[in-house]
């Protein structure tokens, strides 16, 4: 593709990206929500992390894997028991990345 | 609802930097991710200031890697550009879900802090708007430091996408999943929220089984929320 072309492209992506995430903070802002809605987006942050969090979890080169071969499947598990004991941000991170690097120095 | 707002005695650390090392993981998780995307970018033909200017204006990860994937493969701008549309069409949520938090905000300040509202900036900021007192400067420098870091992966990914850096042994690739599930469980603060997770999670797979390719998140996120929603309304009865 021409680099003007792709310009022009790039232009359009920033665009149709910004957009999104813009309209709802500027459409609501100032504005007072019902309770049913406030009650609805407050459940948005866990189902959306959920939703992003699982197929990364459990998809393997586009397909289901709980093989021993989806290390990152198996290295959820400890993660998540740090995440839920120390409530902190940082130690699960370590325990994760740690078994994921232990996982491939052993599994070849 | 079983409000659990904890607000933490501030410490001295000045709010910037609190935003800065509560970014750490996404700066970490960013660098090989934007590295992999300079990489790509180059092979797929872009010149280096294009691949740049992707990354500092449309600062969308998953739609960047599509986006060169296709212009490698020759498709053309106006599918490229409806792509990132759908492809981005979940920060809608993203956007409605921390409005909220953000109601003293100014017009202005919410249009600059809109622009890096990325899966990760969000995951992150939902989490401790909803936990703590979150400073407007501590806000930002979360996205700041996450956009540049953004960027200087992908110019990494530029000029040194022909050395072979073998970044697989340390795991960096593990690094947003594990944050992903820290706050996910930071998040949840009900028993109707685990069900929630659990709901949108499954109905996510399932979506992306189903072929859902795009829509799957947004799909399950509004499975998720409106059954919880329900649930609250049915239990306050």
């Amino acid at each position: 593709m021409d680099e003007n072309l792709v310009l022009l492209t790039i232009i359009g992506m920033a665009v149709v990206t910004y957009l999104p995430r813009l309209i709802p903070l500027l459409a609501l802002s100032g504005k007072t929500l019902p309770p049913a809605i406030v009650a609805w987006l407050r459940h948005v942050p866990p189902a959306v992390l959920a939703a992003m969090l699982l197929p990364a979890l459990l998809f393997k080169d586009g397909e289901l894997a709980f093989g021993s071969d989806n290390l990152f499947f198996w290295a959820a598990i400890p993660t998540f028991a740090a995440a839920i004991l120390t409530k902190s941000l940082f130690i699960p991170v370590i325990v994760g990345m740690l078994v994921v690097i232990v996982g491939r120095l052993f599994g070849g | 609802m079983t409000e659990n707002r904890r607000l933490k005695v501030k410490d001295n650390t000045r709010p910037w930097l609190r935003g800065v090392i509560a970014a750490l993981p996404i700066m970490l998780g960013y660098l090989p991710v934007g590295f992999a995307y300079g990489v790509l970018a180059q092979k797929a033909g872009l010149s280096t200031l294009n691949t740049m200017l992707m990354s500092m204006i449309v600062f969308a990860g998953s739609a960047q890697l599509i986006a060169v994937g296709l212009v490698a493969n020759g498709i053309g701008p106006l599918t490229i550009i409806l792509t990132a549309f759908v492809v981005n069409l979940r920060h809608l949520l993203f956007s409605a879900a921390i409005f909220p938090h953000l109601t003293h905000w100014r017009k202005r300040e919410l249009a600059v802090f809109a622009s890096e509202l990325t899966d990760e900036t969000f995951a992150l900021h939902s989490t401790r708007f909803e936990r703590e007192q979150v400073e407007k400067s501590e806000a930002f420098a979360i996205n700041i430091v996450s956009h540049i870091t953004w960027v200087l992966g992908g110019w990494l990914g530029v000029v040194a996408g022909q050395l072979v850096v073998e970044i697989e042994p340390l795991a960096l690739d593990y690094v947003l999943p594990a944050m992903f599930i820290g706050l996910l469980v930071m998040q949840i603060k009900s028993r109707t929220q685990v069900w929630v997770a659990l709901l949108a999670g499954t109905a996510s797979v399932a979506f992306l089984l189903l072929g859902f390719n795009q829509w799957h998140v947004i799909i399950a996120t509004m499975i998720g929320a409106t059954f919880g929603a329900w649930i609250d309304g049915w239990t306050r009865i």
